[in-house]
Protein backbone atom coordinates (compact mmCIF):
# COMPACT_ATOMS: atom_id res chain seq x y z
CA UNK A 1 0.00 0.00 0.00
CA UNK A 2 2.57 2.55 0.96
CA UNK A 3 4.69 1.71 -2.22
CA UNK A 4 1.47 1.63 -4.22
CA UNK A 5 1.21 5.11 -2.61
CA UNK A 6 4.60 6.21 -3.08
CA UNK A 7 4.09 5.29 -7.05
CA UNK A 8 0.98 7.44 -7.54
CA UNK A 9 2.49 10.84 -6.10
CA UNK A 10 5.64 9.98 -8.36
CA UNK A 11 2.90 9.66 -11.06
CA UNK A 12 1.47 12.62 -10.34
CA UNK A 13 4.54 14.94 -9.83
CA UNK A 14 5.89 13.85 -13.52
CA UNK A 15 2.21 14.09 -14.50
CA UNK A 16 2.13 17.90 -13.16
CA UNK A 17 5.60 18.13 -14.64
CA UNK A 18 4.86 17.41 -17.71
CA UNK A 19 2.05 19.68 -17.83
CA UNK A 20 3.78 22.51 -17.10
CA UNK A 21 6.87 22.25 -19.40
CA UNK A 22 5.47 24.36 -22.28
CA UNK A 23 5.63 26.55 -19.74
CA UNK A 24 8.45 27.22 -18.41
CA UNK A 25 12.41 27.76 -19.46
CA UNK A 26 12.02 27.92 -23.25
CA UNK A 27 15.06 29.21 -24.94
CA UNK A 28 13.54 31.76 -27.31
CA UNK A 29 16.35 32.22 -30.42
CA UNK A 30 16.14 35.61 -32.20
CA UNK A 31 17.92 36.21 -35.49
CA UNK A 32 18.36 39.96 -35.37
CA UNK A 33 20.26 41.86 -38.49
CA UNK A 34 24.11 42.71 -36.58
CA UNK A 35 23.04 46.69 -36.20
CA UNK A 36 20.57 45.31 -33.67
CA UNK A 37 23.10 43.79 -31.61
CA UNK A 38 23.57 46.17 -28.47
CA UNK A 39 19.95 47.71 -28.62
CA UNK A 40 18.69 43.18 -28.38
CA UNK A 41 21.29 42.42 -25.87
CA UNK A 42 19.10 45.12 -23.84
CA UNK A 43 16.17 44.36 -24.78
CA UNK A 44 16.45 40.33 -24.47
CA UNK A 45 17.54 41.02 -20.49
CA UNK A 46 14.43 42.79 -20.74
CA UNK A 47 12.38 40.43 -21.77
CA UNK A 48 14.03 38.07 -19.32
CA UNK A 49 13.24 39.82 -16.79
CA UNK A 50 9.35 40.24 -17.90
CA UNK A 51 9.46 35.75 -18.36
CA UNK A 52 11.16 34.53 -16.01
CA UNK A 53 12.49 31.41 -16.40
CA UNK A 54 12.69 31.86 -20.45
CA UNK A 55 15.88 32.60 -22.09
CA UNK A 56 16.63 34.77 -25.24
CA UNK A 57 19.28 33.55 -27.62
CA UNK A 58 20.26 36.23 -29.89
CA UNK A 59 21.76 34.81 -32.99
CA UNK A 60 22.98 38.31 -35.06
CA UNK A 61 24.46 38.40 -38.74
CA UNK A 62 23.88 39.85 -41.78
CA UNK A 63 19.70 40.29 -42.79
CA UNK A 64 20.14 37.97 -45.80
CA UNK A 65 22.26 35.59 -43.97
CA UNK A 66 19.72 35.03 -40.95
CA UNK A 67 16.88 34.39 -43.74
CA UNK A 68 18.87 31.89 -45.36
CA UNK A 69 19.53 29.83 -42.42
CA UNK A 70 15.88 29.79 -41.51
CA UNK A 71 15.25 29.30 -44.85
CA UNK A 72 17.15 26.17 -44.30
CA UNK A 73 15.30 24.72 -41.37
CA UNK A 74 17.30 26.39 -38.79
CA UNK A 75 15.49 26.98 -35.70
CA UNK A 76 14.97 30.59 -35.22
CA UNK A 77 12.25 31.64 -33.45
CA UNK A 78 11.69 35.80 -34.51
CA UNK A 79 13.22 37.32 -37.10
CA UNK A 80 14.17 41.19 -37.26
CA UNK A 81 15.81 42.39 -40.42
CA UNK A 82 17.17 45.57 -41.27
CA UNK A 83 14.84 46.03 -44.32
CA UNK A 84 11.56 45.32 -45.90
CA UNK A 85 13.40 43.99 -48.44
CA UNK A 86 14.35 40.88 -46.85
CA UNK A 87 11.34 40.38 -44.84
CA UNK A 88 9.53 40.74 -48.12
CA UNK A 89 11.65 37.54 -49.47
CA UNK A 90 11.53 35.88 -46.40
CA UNK A 91 7.23 36.32 -46.47
CA UNK A 92 7.41 35.19 -50.12
CA UNK A 93 9.39 31.90 -49.14
CA UNK A 94 6.93 31.20 -46.45
CA UNK A 95 9.71 31.43 -43.85
CA UNK A 96 7.52 34.05 -41.50
CA UNK A 97 4.29 34.18 -40.37
CA UNK A 98 3.06 37.41 -42.03
CA UNK A 99 0.01 38.21 -39.90
CA UNK A 100 2.58 38.72 -37.07
CA UNK A 101 5.13 41.75 -39.13
CA UNK A 102 5.56 44.54 -38.13
CA UNK A 103 7.96 47.99 -38.26
CA UNK A 104 9.84 48.20 -34.57
CA UNK A 105 12.86 50.74 -35.67
CA UNK A 106 13.74 53.30 -38.10
CA UNK A 107 17.69 54.29 -38.73
CA UNK A 108 19.26 56.53 -40.74
CA UNK A 109 22.11 55.49 -43.17
CA UNK A 110 25.65 57.42 -42.76
CA UNK A 111 29.22 58.16 -44.48
CA UNK A 112 31.60 57.28 -41.12
CA UNK A 113 35.62 58.22 -41.48
CA UNK A 114 38.21 56.49 -39.56
CA UNK A 115 39.60 58.94 -36.66
CA UNK A 116 42.50 60.38 -38.78
CA UNK A 117 40.80 60.66 -42.48
CA UNK A 118 39.72 63.91 -43.61
CA UNK A 119 36.24 64.78 -43.05
CA UNK A 120 34.48 64.77 -46.88
CA UNK A 121 31.15 67.50 -46.89
CA UNK A 122 29.73 65.58 -49.60
CA UNK A 123 29.28 61.96 -51.33
CA UNK A 124 31.54 63.14 -54.34
CA UNK A 125 34.48 63.90 -52.21
CA UNK A 126 35.03 60.08 -51.88
CA UNK A 127 35.82 60.08 -55.90
CA UNK A 128 38.80 62.23 -54.95
CA UNK A 129 41.93 61.07 -52.96
CA UNK A 130 42.72 59.87 -49.66
CA UNK A 131 40.24 57.05 -49.91
CA UNK A 132 41.62 54.08 -51.43
CA UNK A 133 39.13 51.73 -49.00
CA UNK A 134 35.30 52.40 -48.51
CA UNK A 135 34.03 49.86 -46.67
CA UNK A 136 30.28 49.13 -47.21
CA UNK A 137 28.36 45.92 -47.02
CA UNK A 138 27.68 43.51 -49.79
CA UNK A 139 24.90 44.34 -51.30
CA UNK A 140 23.77 41.36 -52.16
CA UNK A 141 23.75 39.99 -48.44
CA UNK A 142 23.45 42.63 -46.61
CA UNK A 143 20.61 45.66 -45.78
CA UNK A 144 23.03 48.37 -44.94
CA UNK A 145 25.20 47.88 -48.50
CA UNK A 146 21.45 47.89 -50.78
CA UNK A 147 21.06 50.93 -48.91
CA UNK A 148 24.11 52.14 -49.94
CA UNK A 149 24.32 51.20 -52.97
CA UNK A 150 21.33 53.11 -53.80
CA UNK A 151 22.45 56.52 -52.10
CA UNK A 152 25.40 56.04 -54.50
CA UNK A 153 23.49 55.33 -57.80
CA UNK A 154 21.32 58.14 -57.01
CA UNK A 155 24.64 59.86 -56.43
CA UNK A 156 26.04 58.58 -60.01
CA UNK A 157 28.88 57.17 -57.82
CA UNK A 158 28.75 54.01 -57.77
CA UNK A 159 30.52 53.12 -60.69
CA UNK A 160 33.23 55.23 -60.23
CA UNK A 161 34.03 54.44 -56.80
CA UNK A 162 34.00 50.84 -57.56
CA UNK A 163 37.54 49.64 -57.26
CA UNK A 164 37.64 51.93 -53.97
CA UNK A 165 34.51 49.50 -52.24
CA UNK A 166 35.36 46.75 -49.92
CA UNK A 167 32.61 44.55 -49.53
CA UNK A 168 32.16 43.51 -45.51
CA UNK A 169 29.80 40.55 -44.16
CA UNK A 170 27.90 42.58 -42.19
CA UNK A 171 27.61 46.29 -41.13
CA UNK A 172 29.42 45.68 -38.23
CA UNK A 173 32.51 44.66 -40.30
CA UNK A 174 32.62 48.06 -42.02
CA UNK A 175 32.01 49.71 -38.55
CA UNK A 176 35.27 47.50 -37.69
CA UNK A 177 37.49 48.60 -40.78
CA UNK A 178 36.86 52.14 -40.60
CA UNK A 179 37.58 52.28 -36.57
CA UNK A 180 41.58 50.26 -37.53
CA UNK A 181 41.88 52.66 -40.27
CA UNK A 182 42.11 50.13 -42.91
CA UNK A 183 38.81 51.51 -44.56
CA UNK A 184 39.40 55.29 -44.33
CA UNK A 185 35.42 55.25 -45.13
CA UNK A 186 32.58 53.75 -44.53
CA UNK A 187 28.70 52.78 -44.56
CA UNK A 188 26.78 52.26 -41.40
CA UNK A 189 23.79 53.10 -39.76
CA UNK A 190 23.93 55.80 -37.35
CA UNK A 191 23.06 53.59 -34.45
CA UNK A 192 26.44 51.69 -35.41
CA UNK A 193 28.64 55.14 -35.53
CA UNK A 194 27.29 55.32 -31.50
CA UNK A 195 28.64 52.38 -30.35
CA UNK A 196 32.39 53.30 -31.89
CA UNK A 197 32.17 57.16 -31.38
CA UNK A 198 35.54 57.80 -29.95
CA UNK A 199 37.01 55.86 -33.33
CA UNK A 200 35.07 56.88 -36.38
CA UNK A 201 33.48 60.50 -37.23
CA UNK A 202 29.99 60.87 -38.88
CA UNK A 203 30.68 63.19 -42.01
CA UNK A 204 27.40 62.53 -43.20
CA UNK A 205 23.95 61.44 -43.45
CA UNK A 206 23.18 59.22 -46.90
CA UNK A 207 19.92 60.18 -48.48
CA UNK A 208 18.19 56.95 -49.24
CA UNK A 209 14.66 56.84 -51.15
CA UNK A 210 13.79 53.71 -48.99
CA UNK A 211 14.19 54.85 -45.41
CA UNK A 212 15.65 52.22 -43.30
CA UNK A 213 13.18 50.31 -41.36
CA UNK A 214 13.24 47.10 -39.26
CA UNK A 215 10.64 44.44 -39.60
CA UNK A 216 9.89 41.90 -37.18
CA UNK A 217 8.17 38.66 -37.11
CA UNK A 218 7.90 35.38 -35.75
CA UNK A 219 9.17 32.46 -37.95
CA UNK A 220 6.75 29.64 -39.46
CA UNK A 221 8.48 27.07 -37.90
CA UNK A 222 9.03 28.45 -34.80
CA UNK A 223 8.77 26.15 -31.83
CA UNK A 224 7.87 28.27 -28.82
CA UNK A 225 5.34 30.15 -31.44
CA UNK A 226 3.67 31.61 -28.24
CA UNK A 227 6.24 33.37 -26.91
CA UNK A 228 7.96 34.37 -29.87
CA UNK A 229 4.58 36.34 -30.24
CA UNK A 230 5.30 38.10 -26.80
CA UNK A 231 8.47 38.84 -28.04
CA UNK A 232 7.40 40.62 -31.26
CA UNK A 233 4.83 42.55 -29.31
CA UNK A 234 7.52 43.51 -27.00
CA UNK A 235 9.28 45.19 -29.14
CA UNK A 236 6.72 47.39 -30.24
CA UNK A 237 5.91 48.42 -26.29
CA UNK A 238 6.28 51.63 -24.94
CA UNK A 239 9.07 49.85 -22.52
CA UNK A 240 11.38 48.33 -25.46
CA UNK A 241 10.73 51.78 -27.69
CA UNK A 242 12.48 53.47 -24.80
CA UNK A 243 15.50 51.07 -25.00
CA UNK A 244 15.93 51.30 -28.90
CA UNK A 245 15.86 54.76 -27.99
CA UNK A 246 18.55 55.09 -25.62
CA UNK A 247 20.79 53.39 -28.75
CA UNK A 248 19.78 56.12 -31.46
CA UNK A 249 16.82 53.92 -33.12
CA UNK A 250 14.40 56.04 -34.50
CA UNK A 251 10.51 55.21 -33.09
CA UNK A 252 8.24 53.79 -35.98
CA UNK A 253 4.73 55.98 -35.50
CA UNK A 254 2.00 52.89 -36.00
CA UNK B 1 34.97 28.49 -67.73
CA UNK B 2 33.14 31.18 -67.28
CA UNK B 3 35.21 34.00 -65.66
CA UNK B 4 33.06 34.50 -63.33
CA UNK B 5 34.80 31.35 -61.85
CA UNK B 6 37.70 31.60 -63.49
CA UNK B 7 39.22 34.41 -61.71
CA UNK B 8 38.47 32.97 -57.96
CA UNK B 9 40.17 30.35 -59.14
CA UNK B 10 42.97 31.56 -60.47
CA UNK B 11 43.45 33.81 -57.62
CA UNK B 12 43.42 30.70 -55.37
CA UNK B 13 46.25 28.49 -56.63
CA UNK B 14 48.23 31.89 -57.07
CA UNK B 15 47.55 32.45 -52.94
CA UNK B 16 47.84 28.82 -52.62
CA UNK B 17 51.26 28.16 -54.60
CA UNK B 18 53.26 31.39 -52.79
CA UNK B 19 51.88 30.49 -49.51
CA UNK B 20 52.92 26.65 -50.14
CA UNK B 21 56.16 28.12 -51.18
CA UNK B 22 56.77 30.46 -47.74
CA UNK B 23 55.43 27.96 -45.53
CA UNK B 24 57.78 25.14 -46.94
CA UNK B 25 60.71 27.90 -47.67
CA UNK B 26 60.26 28.81 -43.27
CA UNK B 27 58.89 25.33 -42.00
CA UNK B 28 61.95 23.65 -43.25
CA UNK B 29 64.35 26.34 -41.58
CA UNK B 30 62.35 26.00 -38.59
CA UNK B 31 62.10 22.02 -38.74
CA UNK B 32 66.32 21.87 -39.01
CA UNK B 33 66.70 24.36 -36.72
CA UNK B 34 64.36 22.35 -34.10
CA UNK B 35 66.58 19.38 -34.59
CA UNK B 36 66.78 16.09 -33.73
CA UNK B 37 67.82 16.45 -29.45
CA UNK B 38 64.06 16.43 -27.79
CA UNK B 39 64.39 19.27 -25.38
CA UNK B 40 61.90 21.20 -22.86
CA UNK B 41 62.70 24.24 -25.19
CA UNK B 42 62.55 22.22 -28.02
CA UNK B 43 59.20 21.05 -26.81
CA UNK B 44 57.88 24.53 -26.30
CA UNK B 45 59.23 26.13 -29.33
CA UNK B 46 57.16 23.24 -31.65
CA UNK B 47 54.26 23.71 -29.40
CA UNK B 48 53.84 27.46 -30.00
CA UNK B 49 55.26 27.43 -33.99
CA UNK B 50 52.05 24.81 -34.14
CA UNK B 51 49.40 26.97 -32.83
CA UNK B 52 48.21 28.47 -36.31
CA UNK B 53 47.07 24.90 -36.78
CA UNK B 54 45.28 24.33 -33.65
CA UNK B 55 44.20 27.89 -33.00
CA UNK B 56 40.75 29.34 -34.45
CA UNK B 57 41.41 31.13 -37.87
CA UNK B 58 38.90 34.38 -36.29
CA UNK B 59 41.81 33.98 -33.79
CA UNK B 60 45.03 34.21 -36.51
CA UNK B 61 42.95 36.78 -38.31
CA UNK B 62 42.59 38.43 -35.79
CA UNK B 63 46.15 38.96 -34.69
CA UNK B 64 47.25 39.30 -38.19
CA UNK B 65 44.91 42.57 -38.66
CA UNK B 66 46.33 43.94 -35.41
CA UNK B 67 50.08 42.99 -36.63
CA UNK B 68 49.62 43.99 -39.95
CA UNK B 69 47.40 46.64 -39.38
CA UNK B 70 48.37 50.52 -40.38
CA UNK B 71 48.53 50.75 -36.80
CA UNK B 72 50.05 47.71 -36.42
CA UNK B 73 53.92 47.08 -35.45
CA UNK B 74 54.36 45.42 -38.70
CA UNK B 75 51.76 47.32 -40.61
CA UNK B 76 52.73 50.82 -39.64
CA UNK B 77 56.38 50.17 -40.73
CA UNK B 78 55.67 48.56 -43.82
CA UNK B 79 53.72 51.51 -44.97
CA UNK B 80 56.00 54.43 -43.64
CA UNK B 81 58.81 52.83 -44.94
CA UNK B 82 57.69 51.24 -48.09
CA UNK B 83 54.17 52.93 -48.88
CA UNK B 84 52.92 49.34 -48.63
CA UNK B 85 49.42 47.99 -46.97
CA UNK B 86 48.49 43.93 -46.92
CA UNK B 87 45.06 44.43 -45.21
CA UNK B 88 42.69 44.20 -48.31
CA UNK B 89 45.34 42.42 -50.66
CA UNK B 90 46.26 39.16 -52.36
CA UNK B 91 49.67 39.32 -50.65
CA UNK B 92 48.05 39.51 -47.20
CA UNK B 93 45.64 36.47 -47.78
CA UNK B 94 49.20 34.89 -49.20
CA UNK B 95 50.87 35.44 -45.97
CA UNK B 96 47.25 34.42 -43.83
CA UNK B 97 47.37 31.81 -45.72
CA UNK B 98 50.99 30.72 -45.08
CA UNK B 99 50.82 30.84 -41.42
CA UNK B 100 48.17 28.49 -41.66
CA UNK B 101 49.52 26.01 -43.20
CA UNK B 102 52.87 26.30 -41.75
CA UNK B 103 52.78 24.09 -39.13
CA UNK B 104 51.79 20.90 -41.40
CA UNK B 105 55.02 21.70 -43.52
CA UNK B 106 57.04 21.83 -39.97
CA UNK B 107 56.06 18.96 -38.86
CA UNK B 108 56.02 16.89 -41.60
CA UNK B 109 59.48 17.99 -42.33
CA UNK B 110 60.96 17.21 -38.23
CA UNK B 111 59.28 13.96 -38.72
CA UNK B 112 60.98 13.60 -42.20
CA UNK B 113 64.47 14.86 -41.02
CA UNK B 114 63.99 12.44 -37.33
CA UNK B 115 63.83 9.38 -39.99
CA UNK B 116 67.18 10.32 -41.59
CA UNK B 117 69.43 7.65 -40.94
CA UNK B 118 71.86 9.87 -38.48
CA UNK B 119 75.27 7.71 -38.82
CA UNK B 120 75.07 8.92 -42.51
CA UNK B 121 75.00 12.29 -41.64
CA UNK B 122 77.51 11.80 -39.05
CA UNK B 123 79.64 9.78 -41.83
CA UNK B 124 79.18 12.99 -44.03
CA UNK B 125 80.44 14.92 -41.21
CA UNK B 126 83.43 12.84 -40.54
CA UNK B 127 84.54 13.10 -44.40
CA UNK B 128 84.45 17.06 -43.99
CA UNK B 129 81.45 18.26 -44.73
CA UNK B 130 80.25 21.09 -43.32
CA UNK B 131 76.54 21.40 -41.60
CA UNK B 132 74.91 23.49 -44.38
CA UNK B 133 76.17 20.71 -46.41
CA UNK B 134 75.25 17.78 -44.79
CA UNK B 135 71.72 19.09 -44.65
CA UNK B 136 71.63 19.93 -48.57
CA UNK B 137 73.80 16.88 -49.73
CA UNK B 138 72.53 14.38 -47.29
CA UNK B 139 69.70 14.84 -45.14
CA UNK B 140 67.21 16.85 -47.53
CA UNK B 141 67.43 14.51 -50.33
CA UNK B 142 66.70 11.57 -48.15
CA UNK B 143 63.90 13.15 -46.62
CA UNK B 144 62.60 14.87 -49.90
CA UNK B 145 59.29 12.57 -49.50
CA UNK B 146 58.10 14.40 -46.65
CA UNK B 147 58.91 17.63 -46.50
CA UNK B 148 56.59 17.00 -50.42
CA UNK B 149 53.76 15.39 -48.49
CA UNK B 150 53.96 17.88 -45.93
CA UNK B 151 53.99 20.72 -48.68
CA UNK B 152 51.34 18.97 -50.59
CA UNK B 153 49.09 19.36 -47.34
CA UNK B 154 50.10 22.60 -46.43
CA UNK B 155 48.92 23.26 -50.03
CA UNK B 156 45.48 22.04 -49.59
CA UNK B 157 45.16 23.94 -46.10
CA UNK B 158 46.13 27.09 -48.14
CA UNK B 159 43.66 26.59 -50.65
CA UNK B 160 40.36 26.30 -48.05
CA UNK B 161 42.29 29.09 -45.88
CA UNK B 162 38.96 30.73 -44.65
CA UNK B 163 38.45 32.79 -41.74
CA UNK B 164 41.59 34.59 -41.65
CA UNK B 165 41.85 35.58 -45.29
CA UNK B 166 38.43 36.69 -44.72
CA UNK B 167 39.79 39.12 -42.05
CA UNK B 168 42.61 40.09 -43.27
CA UNK B 169 42.31 40.26 -46.97
CA UNK B 170 38.85 40.89 -47.09
CA UNK B 171 36.34 39.12 -49.81
CA UNK B 172 37.11 41.43 -52.86
CA UNK B 173 35.93 40.64 -56.04
CA UNK B 174 38.72 40.26 -58.32
CA UNK B 175 41.35 40.92 -55.88
CA UNK B 176 41.29 39.23 -52.77
CA UNK B 177 38.04 36.71 -53.34
CA UNK B 178 39.17 33.26 -53.61
CA UNK B 179 37.00 30.10 -54.32
CA UNK B 180 36.55 29.96 -50.36
CA UNK B 181 35.45 33.06 -50.43
CA UNK B 182 33.27 33.21 -53.46
CA UNK B 183 31.50 30.05 -52.57
CA UNK B 184 30.61 31.66 -48.44
CA UNK B 185 29.65 34.87 -50.99
CA UNK B 186 27.33 33.04 -53.27
CA UNK B 187 25.73 31.32 -50.59
CA UNK B 188 24.83 34.27 -48.43
CA UNK B 189 23.59 36.01 -51.20
CA UNK B 190 21.43 33.14 -52.20
CA UNK B 191 23.06 32.33 -55.63
CA UNK B 192 23.05 28.43 -55.33
CA UNK B 193 23.96 28.20 -58.96
CA UNK B 194 26.88 29.90 -58.54
CA UNK B 195 28.08 28.20 -55.20
CA UNK B 196 27.33 24.59 -56.97
CA UNK B 197 29.48 25.33 -59.92
CA UNK B 198 32.27 26.25 -57.62
CA UNK B 199 31.74 23.87 -55.15
CA UNK B 200 32.46 21.44 -58.50
CA UNK B 201 35.08 23.38 -59.49
CA UNK B 202 37.00 23.24 -55.74
CA UNK B 203 36.48 19.44 -55.64
CA UNK B 204 38.24 19.23 -59.12
CA UNK B 205 40.96 21.48 -58.44
CA UNK B 206 41.29 19.30 -55.11
CA UNK B 207 40.91 15.71 -56.65
CA UNK B 208 43.64 16.79 -58.94
CA UNK B 209 46.09 17.59 -56.08
CA UNK B 210 45.10 14.02 -54.61
CA UNK B 211 46.14 12.56 -57.66
CA UNK B 212 49.73 14.35 -58.26
CA UNK B 213 50.15 13.67 -54.79
CA UNK B 214 49.61 10.22 -55.03
CA UNK B 215 51.80 9.76 -58.05
CA UNK B 216 54.56 12.41 -56.94
CA UNK B 217 54.56 9.94 -53.20
CA UNK B 218 53.99 6.07 -55.13
CA UNK B 219 57.43 4.66 -54.94
CA UNK B 220 58.24 4.58 -51.26
CA UNK B 221 61.96 3.14 -50.63
CA UNK B 222 61.76 0.26 -48.66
Amino acid sequence: MQAFRRRRFVALSLAAALATAPAVAADLTVSAASSLANAFADLGHAFEVAHPGDRVVLNLAASDVLLRQIEQGAPADVFASADETTMDRAAATKSIDPATRRDFAGNTLVLIVAAAARVPKALDELAGPGYPHIAIGNPESVPAGRYARQGLVDAKLWDALQPQLVPTQNVRQALDYVARGEAQAGFVYATDAAVLKDKVRVALVVPTATPVRYPIAVTAASAHAQLARSFVEFAASADAQAVLGRHGFASVAR
Amino acid sequence: MPAAALTPLLLTLKVALFATLLATLFGVLFARTLGRKRSVARDVAESLLTLPLVLPPTVLGYYLLVVLGRNGVIGSWLLDHFGITLIFTWQGAVIAAAIAAFPLILRSARAAFADVDASLEQAARTLGLREGAVFFRITLPLAWRGVLAGALLAFARAMGEFGATLMVAGSLPGRTQTLALAIYDAVMAGDDARAAMLVWISLLVAIVVLLIAARLLQRRRP
